[in-house]
């Protein structure tokens, strides 16, 4: 893609947000693998399911109804906005569930790792949307910063799978409580 | 206004998860006790650790051969001790016992860097052992 028409070429842009949208998708369900982990004991999977596709759902209808008035590239536009908007939704999602891990003392370090870093990942992309909602004119920002953010979560990820055994514990109270 | 609101959430939660997530690699490290030989070393001689001796420390292990596996929790570390002394530096007037707060997470810092010195002393012996046991 970048040999062939360049970085700041309109098929990068469209390679670019096309699969970014369908990227933040699998993420979106990669949270609810997250989730399902979480409340596993709970026999709560089922709620989890239909409640994550409902969600989905709506995002991807807000999403809709947000760049419907436009005529012109409404595909392009509904792809931008629904990874705009999931980035967000997905934000919310982990913040909860970072708080019912908290509050059911879940120990895994691995698991908190992942969450945490996943959390990491999609504040910082909705903040870089929404910066570039406020100030859309600094392209060179927009241009570099977000394939750079994007390296976060590969890396911390595959750190976490490849250094933290599956056995390793961690109390959530060294995470959250100050020290002494 | 929603753009605004939203970046300020986003932000919010970065700084947490970012906080939580720094908090999670030095608790790992903050129930390894210290060798002699790195004591003797860093002239720590408990289990405090002053947050002003991270720098040191940092230096320390940059000297010692990379056993490759804590550089990238090192950098991470490093990233979040800045971020503690910009917060000390800004809010030690304002608000103390946020201060003080940031103050105790360098020590953290600091602690996890000693263990991070100590197992790299620690892998350098072995190195040399191997290279000694090697050329007999």
């Amino acid at each position: 893609m970048f040999a062939r028409y360049g970085f700041t070429s309109a098929q990068y842009f469209y390679f670019y947000y096309f699969s970014d949208a369908l990227l933040t998708v699998f993420l979106y369900f990669a949270l609810m693998g997250l989730y399902f982990l979480v409340f596993r004991e709970m026999g709560v999977h089922r709620y989890l399911c239909v409640g994550a596709i409902l969600l989905l759902g709506l995002t991807a209808g807000v999403s809709y109804q947000m760049v419907v008035s436009s005529s012109h590239k409404l595909l392009t536009r509904f792809v931008v906005e629904l990874s705009q908007n999931l980035y967000f939704v997905g934000v919310v999602l982990t913040y909860l569930l970072w708080g019912a891990i908290m509050k059911l003392r879940e120990t895994r370090t691995r698991l908190i790792q992942l969450v945490l870093a996943l959390g990491i990942y999609f504040s910082a992309f909705a903040a870089n949307y929404a910066l570039r909602n406020l100030y859309p004119t600094l392209n060179v920002v927009w241009q570099y910063v977000p394939p750079l953010m994007g390296l976060w979560l590969p890396l911390a990820w595959a750190y976490t799978f490849w250094k933290i055994p599956e056995e390793s514990r961690l109390a959530t109270a060294r995470v959250v409580a100050p020290n002494r | 206004m929603i753009a605004a609101l939203i970046f300020a959430i986003s932000l919010a939660t970065l700084f947490q998860f970012f906080v939580s997530y720094c908090r999670s690699v030095i608790a790992a490290s903050s129930k390894k006790g210290l060798s002699d030989q790195a004591r003797e070393l860093t002239g720590i001689e408990n289990h405090l650790v002053r947050g002003d001796e991270f720098e040191r420390l940092l230096q320390l292990v940059w000297l010692c051969p990379e056993p490759g596996d804590d550089t990238r929790d090192l950098r991470a570390v490093r990233g979040y001790f800045g971020l503690l002394g910009v917060l000390r530096g800004a809010f030690s007037g304002l608000a103390p016992a946020l201060a003080r707060w940031a103050e105790r997470e360098r020590e953290g810092c600091a602690y996890f860097a000693a263990v991070a010195l100590d197992h790299r002393i620690a892998y350098s012996r072995d190195l040399m052992a191997q290279q000694i046991s090697n050329r007999l």
